[in-house]
Formats: structure tokens, C-alpha cells, sequence
């Protein structure tokens, strides 16, 4: 439909155009069109069905047992889901906040000075972004029993700032080299010291990098199942733990359910995200 | 205006004092280290120093945690690479799903990274884009769960078989169920990749192909292609590397038959075994696999669009 839509839009603009642009793509029907519909289809269909079982009165998702909200409320009844959201809030948000700090900071550092070994000290800040989950866990379990820290909720914290706060640098590091590097010089010649002239300009403009960088960040922490299991120890369990145990034995409607809360969350944050975005290419414009 | 402005500044930077070139000094020093320090320290023990420890976990043969460790050797390497031992096809299987998702992502991905850089309207394009990998904001968790809900015996692809007289199989606990899981997983990544490359591509190179005679396909072969390459290469080593070492897709859509590299290591902690110089060693083997992909990548890639 949207096809259509488009279609008689860039007719009007070809023909309003006194210049014919053979090269401007007009949306044709082609197949690399069908394919890419399909291939739409293809990513939300999976969504879609969670979605659609998520309603269904009946505990076998095989057959339709009628519109019901019954899985949503047996989600709100359940103390584990909800003490799990609880530990993985705790851990994302906190994982956050000191991330965002430590990956600016860094990210600056990186951006401002030259130092020996400098090399090395950004290779070491991309590692969490390239070392397969699995084996950042491993690690982390092990350091942490051979120096015999007792895991917990705060463990895993400390594991997920590890790639949260190389991710906000990387997004954060974007921005700055898009930057104007005078305006912070200029604020020291006018004799700002250089925690004010941090903080009053150089701050300001990398506020949307931070944001998005931090968003990421969260939406990385609460999906992260692998180095959560391994730093939880016993007192711990995140969502993707509590989840993680129920599917493994099969499909489970509350999940269905609680699937479709927690995408509509990520919905939010994704659109939260490309806001951010969107506004501060409009100020890059502007500016 | 002007008159405002008091008339000798006390702090004027051309006459800098004994003490403000000092401290200018000493804030040189400091500023880096302030910046760079926290994240570095963070960063070094939870990151550089654990990976160092499971390196020399790797090198104890058959340690397990609290027995008295044989000392040090390379036995567990051997033991991986000992021919009659599973090991090495759960590497080879690892590969095989890996290199498999790869190139599935990349024949999917193509056209419709095309579609939307090349092909669609100009204005619909970041749109068309965003809506592609908006996805990936939802947990990975969830989205192979879902599949398992399509794919299992009595799930939504065997009713829809069944309704036009097919009958139903176990799509489940396969190669093909974890393919697909893996491919719907890192699409997004690809396409957003390929896009990047495309969006780059100068068509008038593809104009002039066309004057010159050159059929669609030909241009697309000998324009389109060596153009895109360094995407191509980028975009494959990233689904590469997040494929080989994924643990949700094959865990849940693949069951016994699909054991991969990051469920045996999983095995090797937290489930039955419990062998940690194993695990070790089995971590450090995927460490260097992706080590070798992130060289390639950077030695041939488009390092832009990563």
C-alpha cells in the first residue's frame, strides 16, 4: 500500500520537473522490491506471531482458544518475573549511569591526548565489542572466583559496565570527531578552567551522543543472558535468566506475553533513539 | 559593547606567570589521567587481566575447580585437536553455521540493502532503513524464541503445511531451524552494513556501464560488486564473528544434534562437565578465530562502514 503511496508522489515530482532525471530512482515494481517486502515480512512475521498467541485463551498455542488476556495477568501475578525484571533493571540502570560517565571520560581522553601506549589502550577499549559473549563470561567467572569475590547482582553490574561503557565511548567517539576542536580551546583562551570549559562546552554538544550511547548501552545489559548466568551466582537472576530457564523446556504463553510488553518497550527506547538522532543532525544543520 | 569589557584583564594568557605555566603543566599530566584512568583501570581487571587468567586456565591440563591442579602444559590443546574426539567437530560445526549464516545473510541481505539505498526514494530511504533493523532493539532471546513457537511440531508452519495438505515435519533441532534463526538474528546487521557501502556507490559509474553496452547484470558483476566489496567483506566478518560465537540460537532451535563451540564452553562451567582448563582452552581457540576475522577485516575491510 505504501507502494502505492510512494509511487504517485514521485510522479508528480517527475513531472513537475522540468529536467527529466532518468537516474532518480522511481520506485518500479522490481523484483528487488518483492524480495524486500518479503524480506519485511521476513523480520516482523516471527513479532507478529508472538504477538497473536500472546491473546490466545488456550495453553497450547496449536489451536485458537479465543481472545483472552489471561497470560498478561498470570504475568503480573508472577513474583519471579517481576523480581527478575527488578535485578535486571537494577543492573542495566546502574550499569549505565557509571558507564556513561567512565565511556565519556574515556572517549575524551582518547579524542584530546597523545600518550605511549595509546594504541594499545584503544585496541583494549574496542575488545568488548569484538569478544564473543561467551568467552568475556568465562573470563569473568574465572578472575572472579581466583580472587574469591562471592557473586552476585552487584558482580554482574560490574561484568555488564565492562561492554556498556565500550559501546557509550565508540558512540561518544562518533560524535567528537565530528566536532569543532576550537570551541574548547577558545573557551580556555577566555579563561574558562578546564573542568568549566568541559563541562559548559564540550558536554552540551556530545549530550546526544552520550544519550544514544547509553540507550545501547541498557537495551545491550537487559538482553545480555550469557555474562549475566555466569556472574549471577545464586542470589541473582535477571530476565533473560528467568526467561532463558522457562523456554528451554518449550513454549510457555506467559512468555508470549511478557514478549510482547518488553517489545513494546524496546519500540519506546528504539524511537527514543532515532529522536535523539534525528534532532541532533537537525542542530549539525542548523549549526 | 565594547566599554564593558574591563580594560587589562588580570589573567591575560601572553604574560602567563611562574605559577599558572606550572599548573598548565601539571593539568597536562593530570587531564589524561583523570580522563583516561577510571575506564582503563575498569577495563584492565575485568577485561585484560580475566582473559590472561583463562589463558593460563588453557595451559593446566584437565583443571577443575578445587582439585590440585598437574601443572602446566599444552594437554588440553592436544585433546582438543586429537582426531577421534568430538572437539573438533564442534569447531568444524561452529564454522559450518557460521560461514552457512554468512552467506545467507549476505543473499538476503544484498537485495534489499540495494532496494533501499539504490532503488528506493531518496526521502524514504533512512525510514525504510530504521524500519529494517528496528528489531534488533528486542531481546535476541525472545526473537529465537519466537521461532521456536513457528518451528516446532505442532507450531504455526506445520498448521499452515497441514491446512494445504502437507504433512508436518520437526523443523525443530536441526541445522536448517538454526540457520534460519541465525540469519533472521544478524540480517539487520548485514543490511545496515551493505546500506552504508551502498549508499556510497557513485551511480553514474553504473550509467556509464549501461552507454557503454553493459547489460544490467554485467554491471551489476562489474560495477556494482568490486564497488561494494569492502562492505561485502565487512558485513560478512561481523555476521561471521557474532554467528560463531552465538549461544541463544543454537542452544534453543538447534538441540542436541547442533552442540556449537559457545554451548560446549556454556557445558563446561555451568552444566554437567565442569572441566575449566577445557573450557579455557576451547575460549581462547574462539578468541583467536575472532582475533584472526578482526585482522582480515581490517587489513581488507571498509573500515567506515564498521
Amino acid at each position: 500500500m505504501n507502494d502505492s503511496i510512494e509511487l504517485s508522489h514521485s510522479v508528480l515530482l517527475v513531472e513537475e520537473d522540468p529536467v527529466p532525471q532518468p537516474s532518480k530512482a522511481k520506485p518500479q515494481f522490481s523484483w528487488q522490491m518483492l524480495f524486500s517486502v518479503l524480506m519485511y515480512g521476513f523480520m516482523y512475521f516471527p513479532i507478529l506471531v508472538l504477538a497473536f498467541y500472546s491473546f490466545n485463551a488456550s495453553r497450547f498455542s496449536a489451536n485458537w482458544g479465543g481472545f483472552s488476556l489471561r497470560w498478561y495477568s498470570s504475568l503480573l501475578n508472577d513474583g519471579r518475573i517481576l523480581s527478575a525484571l527488578g535485578d535486571s533493571l537494577t543492573v542495566a540502570l546502574v550499569a549505565v549511569v557509571i558507564s556513561a560517565v567512565l565511556g565519556t571520560m574515556m572517549a575524551v581522553g582518547l579524542a584530546k591526548f597523545r600518550f605511549p601506549g595509546k594504541g594499545l589502550y584503544r585496541g583494549v577499549s574496542y575488545l568488548p565489542l569484538i569478544i564473543p559473549d561467551i568467552a568475556i563470561a568465562v573470563a569473568t567467572l574465572v578472575f572472579l572466583v581466583s580472587v574469591a569475590i562471592p557473586l552476585s547482582i552487584w558482580t554482574i553490574t560490574a561484568a555488564h559496565i565492562v561492554f556498556c561503557l565500550a559501546y557509550i565511548a565508540v558512540v561518544v567517539s562518533t560524535r567528537l570527531s565530528g566536532l569543532n576542536p576550537f570551541l574548547e580551546e577558545a573557551a580556555l583562551d577566555l579563561g574558562a578552567s578546564p573542568i568549566q570549559a568541559f563541562l559548559k562546552v564540550l558536554l552540551p554538544e556530545l549530550m546526544p551522543a552520550v544519550l544514544s550511547g547509553c540507550l545501547l548501552a541498557f537495551v545491550l545489559s537487559m538482553d545480555d543472558l550469557l555474562i549475566a548466568s555466569f556472574t549471577a551466582g545464586g542470589g541473582a537472576n535477571t530476565l533473560p535468566m528467568e526467561i532463558f530457564s522457562r523456554v528451554r523446556t518449550g513454549v510457555k504463553p506467559d512468555i508470549n506475553a511478557l514478549s510482547v510488553i518488553l517489545i513494546l518497550a524496546s519500540g519506546v527506547l528504539a524511537f527514543a533513539s532515532e529522536y535523539i538522532r534525528f534532532k541532533s543532525t537537525q542542530r549539525k544543520l542548523q549549526g | 559593547m565594547s566599554t564593558t569589557i574591563p580594560p587589562v584583564p588580570s589573567s591575560l594568557p601572553d604574560k602567563p606567570s611562574a605559577q599558572t605555566s606550572w599548573r598548565r603543566k601539571l593539568n597536562k599530566l593530570v587531564q589524561p589521567l583523570v580522563l583516561l584512568a577510571p575506564a582503563g583501570l575498569w577495563l584492565l581487571v575485568l577485561l585484560v587481566l580475566p582473559t590472561l587468567l583463562i589463558f593460563e586456565l588453557s595451559l593446566i591440563p584437565g583443571f577443575r575447580l578445587g582439585q590440585p591442579a598437574d601443572g602446566y602444559g599444552i594437554g588440553n590443546y592436544l585433546e582438543i585437536f586429537r582426531p577421534g574426539n568430538p572437539y573438533l567437530q564442534v569447531i568444524g560445526r561452529s564454522l559450518f553455521f557460521a560461514v552457512g549464516s554468512t552467506l545467507l545473510t549476505l543473499l538476503l541481505g544484498f537485495p534489499v540493502a540495494y532496494w533501499i539505498a539504490v532503488m528506493a526514494p531518496a526521502r524514504w530511504r533512512n525510514l525504510l532503513l530504521v524500519g529494517f533493523v528496528l528489531p534488533l532493539w528486542t531481546s535476541s532471546l525472545l526473537r529465537a524464541y519466537a521461532w521456536i513457537t513457528i518451528l516446532r511440531p505442532t507450531g504455526l508452519l506445520n498448521s499452515i503445511l497441514g491446512a494445504i495438505g502437507i504433512p508436518g515435519q520437526d523443523w525443530l533441532n536441526r541445522s536448517p531451524a538454526v540457520f534460519i534463526g541465525m540469519a533472521y538474528s544478524f540480517l539487520p546487521y548485514m543490511v545496515l552494513i551493505l546500506y552504508a557501502s551502498l549508499e556510497k556507490l557513485d551511480k553514474r559509474l553504473l550509467e556509464a556501464a549501461s552507454d557503454l553496452g553493459a547489460n544490467p547484470r554485467q554491471a551489476f558483476w562489474k560495477v556494482t560488486v568490486p564497488q561494494t566489496l569492502p562492505g561485502i567483506a565487512a558485513g560478512g566478518l561481523l555476521v561471521f564473528i557474532a554467528s560463531l560465537g552465538d549461544f541463544v540460537v543454537p542452544e534453543l532451535l538447534g538441540g542436541a544434534s547442533s552442540m556449537t563451540i559457545s554451548r560446549f564452553i556454556f557445558n563446561q562451567f555451568l552444566g554437567a562437565t565442569r572441566n575449566w582448563g577445557l573450557g579455557s582452552s576451547l575460549s581462547m581457540i574462539l578468541i583467536f578465530a575472532v582475533s584472526v576475522s578482526i585482522a582480515l577485516l581490517i587489513k581488507y575491510g571498509d573500515r567506515d562502514a564498521v
